[in-house]
Order: C-alpha cells, then sequence, then structure tokens
C-alpha cells in the first residue's frame, strides 16, 4: 500500500524541442493510498509509458517518481514491490496453479509454511481453490489473468498493483466476472490499484479517478460522474460515452446563439465568437417542432441495438446521435425531426477547452 | 450470390468442432457470426471460404457445389484480427494486388477511390509497418474492397483497436457494407457490435448454430436459453421458478403474472431471465418488487450496472445516470412482469416481451 | 471473367518438365536399381541369381554391422548430448538485437557454411603433431596426441570437429526460440523476483522446446548419417575404430563390390532412418499440439 507522487516528463530523445519529442508531457500527479485509479487514452497516448515508468521497468528521462515520499525513479521493480499484470496472461507453464502463485515467495525464501497458507488465502479470494493443482498452461485465458494477478497479490507487503489492459483477450462476458472479482479484492485488500486501458467501460467501473490522456498529456482528471457531465475538453467529451458527445458549430454574437443557423435563446452567459456546442447523445431529447432550443434534423439512420433505439440525423451537414427509449414515438427515415440539444447538460468550448 | 451450408458439420480426430448445422445467409446483407471465442466462428468461417473442407455436408455457391474446389478458385476476401497486409509492398500496391491479379483497367483510380473511402489516401506510398493499428487494418478492408468479391469474410476485424477507434470503423463498414452488394459474415464476440451492425446474426455456441435472423429479431425472441445468454450484455439475470395458475412463481421471490401459453408442459419447472435494462428503481403500476441488498455499483458514465443480492439470486440492474451506492444498503428493485422471458425446463423459450419492432414507417437501417 | 472462378493458367506445368525428368533419373531410377541389386545374387556382371530376401537376411546378422550400429548410435547419442546443451549457452550468451547481433550471427554460422570435405581436411591437418596447431600443441604440453595411431584419440577428435562443425546449428535454432519470447514474460519475471536460473529454467526452456526438437532431429539424423568429415579426417581408422555405418556400407558396396548385400543393407539403412525421423517427428507433434492447447 503505497502513496505515489509523479513529478516527471519522459522524451523520445536527449534534447526535446517540441511536443511531439515528448512521450510524456511534464506532468504532476498524485495517486493516494489505496486508491483506484484508471489511465485511459486511445493508443499512443502515452499511458503504458507512464504505468512502465510507475512499476520501474522504464527510467524517466527527467524528473522523479516517489513511493510514500522515497525517491524510487531508479528502483527496480522488486525494490519498489510493486506487482504488475499484463495484457496476456504471463504464467510459468510448467508449474501447478499452486507453484505459480508460491513463486514470488519462494524466491523470497518465505518458509514453506506460510508460503502454502497464503496461496491458499489468495486461492479462496479468486475462486480458485479446486485448481490449485492443476497444470496453468491447460487452463482458459480468465483463470490464467487471475493467476498472474494472484502472483501479484500473494506478496502480503505489495505497494501497488498495476493493470495493464488485463481484460483484452477475455471474452466479454467473463469480463463482467472479473471486473466484479477486482473491485471485491480493491474493497477487502484496500491496496493501490492503477488500471490501464482504451476502454471507457472498464476504466470507468474500475476507478473511483479517472486519468483521461491523449498524445502524452493528461487532459482531465476526474470521477466517473464529473468526466460525463462536464468534459474539461472536447476530446474528453468524445472519448467517454459510448458514442461520444455530439458537437455542432456554435458562434455568439449580439447576445444571441447561433447554431446552424438556427437562432437560439442565450439561457447562460458565454463568450463571443466561434463555440462548439457539445450535447451527449443521452440527453437529446425528441422536441415538438418550434421548441426553444431544438433543431430540425434529417433522420438519415435508426438502429435497434437491444435496450435503446439510436438515431443519427444530420443538420446542415453536421451529425447529430440520439439514444432513444425503445417504447418512443419514433420518426422515420427521412423525415425532418426536431431535436432538443440545449439544455442543462449542454456545454459549450471554445478552442477545445470548456467554457460554460 | 447465394451461399448455403447444408448439413456441415466439422470433426477434427475425436472432437468435434462443428455440430450438424445448416445456414443460407442472406445475399447481398450482413450476417453477424455472434458467440464467445472457441464457439466454432473461425471454424465456420474457413469452411465457407473454402479454407478447409467439412467433414460431412455439401457447400453450395448458387447451386452450384463448390466443397472441393480450393480457395483460391472461389472469390472471396478475408480480413483478420490481425492487420494481415504484405509487408514488402506500399499501401499503394496492398490494395492494387487483387486488382492487378483481375487484369483490371483503371487500377490507379480505383486504389485512390477506396483509399479515400477508408481515409488513408494520404498513406498510399507508405508501408504497412509505418503505419498505426487501425490505419493497417483500413488497408486491409481495402485489399478486401477491391477485391469487389461477392463474399467477404471478416473475422473479429476489430478487436485489436482501441475502443473509439473500433465505434468510428464499425459505423464506416456499416456504411460501406450498404453500400455495396457483397455478402458480408461478420464474426465478433461482442452482443452490441452485432446490434450496431443490424443483418442477420447467426448465434453460435460450442461448436453448434442457435439461432438464425434478423438482428433484432434474435435479441428480443432468443430461442433457447442457451440463446438469450450469448447475445445479453451484460448477461441476463436468471431465476429458477414453476408455473402456477396465474403466471410463474419465481423459488423464493415474488409472482410473476403472465399469461403462459394454455398447453400442459410435461415439466412445470421454468427459468426466467430478465434483462439488466427491464429492472429500474421507480415502481410502476403492476410491477413486482425485487428488495435486496447493494452488493456492488459500477458506474459507466451514461450507466450505472448495480449488482444486488435478492432472494432469488445475484441480480444486476442497469439503471439510466449515475448513481452512487454504498455497499450493503437495502435497495428494491422493480421489475414489469411484462419484461420477463420465461424458458422451459430445456431451455426452449416459451414466452417473450412483446416485440413489435422499431415503430416506423421508414422501418430500420 | 465469371463472379466463381479465377483465371487458371497451366502453362507452369510444362516448365516444371524437365526437372520432373531430371529428378526422376538421378533418385528414382537409381534407386530402383538398389532394389533389383538387393534381391540378387550378381556373380558377375552376366550372371545374377534371384535370392530373394537372402541378403537382407545375411545382412542382419552380420557382426560387423551391429558392431558398425553400435558405434554409430554411441556416436550420435555423444554429439546430441555435447551439441545441445552448448548450442542453447550459445544462444543465451548472442545479443538480441542492434548490429552486434548481426555480426554475431554471421561469425556464429560461418562453421557451417564450410563444404564437409573441406571441414574433414581442416581437422585433419589441425591435428597433426607437425604441422597441425592442435597437434603441436598437445605435443608440446606433453601428450601423446596421434589420431591416426590411437583409437581414443581419433573418436574424441572426430566428436570435437563435429561439435566445431554442427553445434552452431543448434545455437541459430535456440536463438530463434529465445527471440520469440515476449518481453512482458521478462519482466514478470524480474516483478516476481526470479533469479537468472530461474528465469532459463521456467521461462526461456519451455518456450525453446519447440525449436530445439526440431534441433534434436535435424542433429540426430545427421550425425546418423555422417560420412564425409570422419572418412577425410581418419579413415574410418584407426582399424574401424571410427567406421560409422554409412562408411561402413560404401566399404561393403565399392571395397569388396559386394553389390547385393551392400544394396540389401542400403535400404535396411534408409528404412532404419526413416523409421527414426518418423517416431522424433511424431513425438515433436505430440509435444507441439500440447504447447499450443496450453498456450490459448
Amino acid at each position: 500500500m503505497a502513496r505515489i507522487t509523479l513529478d516527471l516528463a519522459h522524451a523520445y530523445r536527449p534534447n526535446p524541442q517540441q511536443d511531439s519529442d515528448y512521450a510524456l508531457l511534464p506532468l504532476k500527479m498524485e495517486f493516494a493510498d489505496g486508491g483506484a485509479y484508471a489511465l485511459l487514452g486511445p493508443s499512443g497516448c502515452g499511458k503504458t509509458t507512464m504505468l512502465n515508468i510507475m512499476s520501474g521497468l522504464l527510467v524517466p528521462s527527467t524528473g522523479t517518481v516517489l513511493f510514500d515520499g522515497r525517491d524510487v525513479t531508479r528502483a527496480t521493480p522488486q525494490e519498489r514491490n510493486i506487482a504488475q499484470v499484463f495484457q496476456f496472461p504471463v504464467i510459468y507453464d510448467t508449474m501447478t496453479v499452486a507453484e505459480n502463485l508460491a513463486f514470488p515467495l519462494r524466491n523470497r525464501k518465505v518458509p514453506q509454511a506460510q508460503i502454502d497458507k497464503r496461496v491458499g488465502e489468495i486461492a479462496e479470494m479468486l475462486e480458485m481453490s479446486g485448481q490449485l493443482n492443476q497444470r496453468a498452461a491447460n487452463l482458459a485465458a480468465d483463470a490464467k489473468q487471475k493467476i498472474s494477478l494472484g502472483r501479484g497479490l500473494v506478496r502480503p507487503d505489495v505497494s501497488a498493483v498495476l493493470f495493464d489492459e488485463p481484460l483484452t483477450v477475455i471474452d466479454p462476458h467473463l469480463k463482467w466476472q472479473l471486473r466484479r472479482k477486482l473491485k471485491q479484492i480493491h474493497r477487502e485488500l484496500k491496496l493501490t490499484l492503477i488500471y490501464v486501458t482504451h476502454d471507457q467501460v472498464e476504466a470507468l467501473t474500475f476507478a473511483e479517478q479517472v486519468v483521461v490522456m491523449t498524445r502524452g498529456r493528461a487532459v482531465q482528471v476526474g470521477s466517473a460522474d464529473a468526466l460525463f457531465e462536464r468534459p474539461s475538453h472536447t476530446f474528453v467529451g468524445n472519448f467517454i460515452g459510448s458514442p461520444g458527445m455530439n458537437f455542432l458549430q456554435a458562434k455568439v454574437s449580439d447576445g444571441a446563439l447561433l447554431v446552424a443557423d438556427l437562432r437560439l435563446p442565450l439561457l447562460r452567459a458565454l463568450p463571443d465568437g466561434e463555440l462548439k456546442l457539445g450535447v451527449r447523445p443521452e440527453y437529446v431529447r425528441l422536441a415538438q417542432p418550434q421548441d426553444t432550443g431544438a433543431l430540425p434534423c434529417l433522420v438519415t439512420k435508426l438502429q435497434d441495438v437491444g435496450t435503446h433505439v439510436m438515431l443519427t440525423a444530420t443538420v446542415l451537414g453536421q451529425a447529430v446521435k440520439a439514444k432513444l427509449a425503445t417504447d418512443a414515438a419514433l420518426p422515420a427515415i427521412g423525415d425532418i425531426a426536431w431535436l432538443q440539444v440545449l439544455g442543462t447538460h449542454t456545454c459549450f468550448y471554445k478552442n477545445e477547452e470548456i467554457v460554460a | 450470390m447465394q451461399l448455403s451450408l447444408e448439413g456441415i458439420s466439422k470433426k477434427v480426430g475425436p472432437q468435434a468442432w462443428l455440430y450438424e448445422m445448416s445456414l443460407a445467409p442472406k445475399p447481398g446483407a450482413v450476417t453477424v457470426l455472434l458467440g464467445a471465442t472457441q464457439a466454432g466462428k473461425t471454424s465456420l468461417m474457413r469452411i465457407m471460404a473454402g479454407l478447409d473442407v467439412p467433414t460431412q455436408g455439401r457447400v453450395r455457391v448458387d447451386g452450384v457445389d463448390v466443397v472441393g474446389q480450393p480457395v483460391r478458385e472461389r472469390n472471396v476476401a478475408m480480413v483478420y484480427q490481425q492487420f494481415i497486409n504484405y509487408p514488402s509492398l506500399k499501401v499503394r500496391d496492398n490494395i492494387a494486388s487483387p486488382l492487378k491479379l483481375s487484369g483490371e483497367k483503371n487500377i490507379e483510380q480505383r486504389v485512390t477511390e477506396l483509399a479515400r473511402k477508408l481515409h488513408i489516401e494520404m498513406f498510399l506510398d507508405r508501408y504497412p509497418a509505418e503505419l498505426s493499428g487501425g490505419q493497417q487494418q483500413r488497408v486491409a478492408l481495402a485489399r478486401a474492397l477491391a477485391k469487389a468479391a461477392p463474399l467477404m469474410l471478416l473475422d473479429e476485424p476489430l478487436v485489436n483497436l482501441d475502443y473509439k477507434l473500433r465505434e468510428e470503423l464499425r459505423e464506416e463498414l456499416g456504411a460501406l457494407f450498404a453500400a455495396g452488394d457483397s455478402t458480408v459474415i461478420y464474426a465478433t464476440t461482442e452482443p452490441g457490435e452485432a446490434l450496431l451492425l443490424g443483418g442477420y446474426t447467426a448465434v453460435l455456441d460450442a461448436g453448434e448454430l442457435l439461432q438464425y435472423g434478423p438482428t433484432a429479431e434474435v435479441f428480443h425472441r432468443p430461442q433457447s436459453l442457451r440463446v438469450a445468454r450469448a447475445f445479453s450484455d451484460p448477461p441476463m439475470n436468471l431465476a429458477a421458478g414453476r408455473i402456477v395458475p396465474g403466471g410463474v412463481q419465481l423459488n423464493a421471490g415474488p409472482l410473476l403474472a403472465l399469461a403462459l401459453p394454455a398447453s400442459p408442459l410435461a415439466q412445470p419447472e421454468v427459468t426466467a431471465g430478465l434483462r439488466a435494462s427491464a429492472l429500474h428503481l421507480q415502481a410502476n403500476p403492476g410491477d413486482v418488487a425485487l428488495d435486496g441488498q447493494v452488493e456492488l455499483a459500477e458506474i459507466s458514465g451514461s450507466d450505472t450496472f448495480v449488482h444486488v443480492a435478492t432472494a432469488i439470486g445475484e441480480v444486476v440492474a442497469q439503471l439510466t445516470g449515475v448513481h452512487y451506492f454504498e455497499l450493503g444498503t437495502p435497495l428494491t428493485l422493480y421489475l414489469d412482469p411484462a419484461q420477463v422471458y420465461v424458458f422451459d425446463a430445456a431451455g426452449a423459450l416459451l414466452l417473450a416481451p412483446q416485440y413489435r419492432g422499431l415503430r416506423s414507417a421508414g422501418g430500420l437501417s | 471473367m465469371s463472379m466463381t472462378t479465377k483465371p487458371v493458367n497451366q502453362k507452369a506445368w510444362f516448365l516444371i518438365l524437365p526437372v520432373l525428368i531430371c529428378v526422376a533419373f538421378s533418385a528414382i531410377v537409381p534407386l530402383m536399381t538398389v532394389v533389383n541389386y538387393s534381391v540378387q545374387d550378381i556373380i558377375s556382371p552376366e550372371r545374377r541369381v534371384f535370392v530373394g530376401t537372402e541378403w537382407f537376411v545375411a545382412v542382419m546378422r552380420d557382426e560387423e554391422l551391429h558392431a558398425a550400429l553400435l558405434r554409430q548410435l554411441t556416436f550420435s547419442l555423444s554429439v546430441l548430448a555435447v551439441e545441445l546443451p552448448l548450442g542453447i549457452l550459445l544462444a543465451l550468451s548472442m545479443p538480441a538485437d542492434g548490429w552486434k547481433a548481426s555480426v554475431v550471427l554471421v561469425i556464429v554460422s560461418l562453421s557451417l557454411l564450410i563444404p564437409w570435405n573441406v571441414v574433414g581436411t581442416i581437422w585433419q591437418i589441425f591435428g597433426r603433431s607437425d604441422i597441425g596447431l592442435l597437434g603441436a600443441t598437445l605435443q608440446w604440453l606433453g601428450i601423446d596426441y596421434s589420431y591416426t595411431g590411437n583409437a581414443a584419440h581419433a573418436w574424441l577428435t572426430v566428436l570435437v570437429m563435429d561439435v566445431w562443425h554442427w553445434t552452431p546449428l543448434v545455437a541459430l535454432l535456440g536463438y530463434a526460440g529465445l527471440r520469440s519470447i515476449p518481453d512482458a514474460y521478462y519482466q514478470a519475471a524480474r516483478i516476481d523476483g526470479a533469479s537468472k536460473f530461474a528465469v532459463f529454467r521456467y521461462i526461456q526452456l519451455p518456450k525453446m522446446r519447440g525449436v530445439l526438437m526440431i534441433g534434436v532431429l535435424l542433429r540426430f539424423m545427421d550425425s546418423f548419417m555422417i560420412y564425409t568429415e570422419p572418412f577425410v579426417l581418419t579413415g574410418g581408422g584407426p582399424g574401424n575404430a571410427t567406421t560409422f555405418l554409412s562408411q561402413f556400407l560404401t566399404q561393403k558396396a565399392v571395397g569388396q563390390f559386394d553389390l547385393g548385400p551392400a544394396a540389401a543393407f542400403s535400404l535396411i539403412y534408409f528404412l532404419i532412418i526413416l523409421l527414426l525421423c518418423f517416431i522424433l517427428y511424431n513425438w515433436m507433434q505430440r509435444v507441439g499440439t500440447q504447447e499450443k492447447e496450453g498456450g490459448q
């Protein structure tokens, strides 16, 4: 259990001149002891680099990493006492499940009786007690990932557990079970858990705080709620949510808000000039023609997505999506539907940053 | 072209990879093969392509038996999960390769057109290794589209891509498939992807073909418990019960007032299935209450998934909006009995919630 | 062009015809000739008597043959016992990437590129006590080394020569196997606090198993058929100390002009190798499928 403090930057070459020379732009971040965090972002955003710097597999080109105030920037993963779970299960093929779990303890010369006890406890937690004597190589992918995780948890003094996209090879319905397991383990052991993923559902369900990253920069740090309701950057608005936020060009001039050539009421104070209106498909509603805050849109697609209906429409060449209930009165493809885009959940952006 | 698989099965040594099945994917439409890993999707696609020969059964293309015909002679395009491109050829030549083989005249023009459709026209003079994963997969897709084959097979093509990239490409693919007239077979493990692609879905489980039909119909009317299990994300809540006069009595749970078909069954034991989205916090008239304790709450942005321990077992509810729950707090969920699926003792569907299709004149996409 | 077929070109078959004719004459026809000789007693070019399986029986009962077979097996097993561990060690010490890797790969492969009779000649001169570096050094150290006179010395020299010649093959195969291990395994081992030996035993060796099987198969087969190198080096001597199976066969056929028995023996030799090949290959396949199933 450790508090991790980062104050670093990582560049590809010795004298970085511009942003693209950095794998991680200068950042300062603190991960509280016992907290569950997620690093979320598309490939190449630097999240795995950050994870490897925290685990000790990579040394940052400048800056420090502190564990409970202790400088561990140059310390090995063993010295930092962390555990890491990788994208695909890493197990020792020739050993049984029990031997796999016991391996880190055996390397530390812990007495056998203690090893057995600890292995038993962890196997119980992972619901693998019945498989302890099976050859690890013959198990399914999710069982193997549990073993990888177990090897990390078996050390009683592990400082943090780092996950690098661990559910990539797991089937969707097994992902649910493993996610639940991770949350239970977090609750029971109160470990610092840091989870890297590009899947927003995994990140939001797992973490208390999510760090959204892109191109080496941490764009926003917040709870699932905050990231969903008030994304501070259009990137976050687009990345979080499936599908992401709708963005419409807007302009404020002479005290009026112009969206798609329609004048809409100015419900709150907005700066003048070119803006982007952001509204999530979950909050776009069907409205009556000429309702305030509604736009006439041409319906181009209707998809039955099981639990709801996804409506895709265009207004002056810009796409708008709406998530509607299955029993709503739906327009047909080719109709003009009036969609309510202004509301309490609508956000406005100037130069990609939130202004209202 | 009408592809039809008649009574095919595949055995390798003592193991049956595919149990006997017949499938005739709708020509010109998208058929999604949905199933867990190892369900037999790839084996089935290989038989469709001609890469494998079925142990039994016939494969017919437009009525002609093609079982012995090697894949080189069939006109099939295939896209894999691992971004497969010719590493020593530039993107331009990669896309042009099927055109050259078929002796096409305007190769340059076609290549540029396809590259533009897949948004890779700026990479035409690069090598695949220099591109990102998503871009490499677009090159593979462009090459498959260049072939303009009447049968296009895609084996989980988006699984190695980022979540957001997957969403983008899925939409583009949907549009590309609709614009073309090839029969497209798309394998995936995610029920959500099947629903978003639309078209038709064939549900596979452990080598068996369970159901084939229009996607929305398979989703809303699963013919068996196995289909319901395979085609739901989050997993469907299942509870054991018995048929009693007036409806279904859940073991250790409430009575669900349902109008079941009148014919008497051999066994009154049934399984009731309820999708996570059918449970809510607000009670509507006619709802049945389910009391329990919150075990876990997962927030995924727009929805909250609550795991509640109730008398009928552990139940997952998908609630709209963000709700914070303390672990252990008592919670009552409400469900409308009309939303319950009832499966008999053998797993076959007895009753499903009413589904009338999207109520609009234009219909589904 | 029809929708369901691709244009097919049959012209390629005509281009292969010359090769087919050559292979027929150089391989198939001679093989048939051997089969022919093995069932006949050739007393003189004009007089031939059909003797059926008589030669086969005689060959199987031949004491000298048994001795040669035993010598051969001992040799092959010794070769494997030395080359395998040595090759693995070499593979482990080779750099993983960069320009150093290319240089080392080339240097290591050099001995594989030398024609086999040249290998024999090199060692023949190398071992001579008057002009050979090895021979002279050993002489200077006081060891009375003579690969022509001393049977044990001859054996050792042939063994060392084979090891020098062929260990790089095992090393290269092992190297390829090592390169295919994903980095994450090493990272996980570091995090688990594993010692270098534990990493070798639990990660590297199991993952190299596939390629090492191929190495075992190749080396066993090749050493079982070895002819040129020992022939050039020792001529099979002293006496018949280093006369292995293929040389024994040649002596019988060419030296003594006993074509019948020689032909029978060469067929038996062929079948023995085929059988061993089959066994080893099946074993490899079984291990391979086990690995594949386990690795998912």
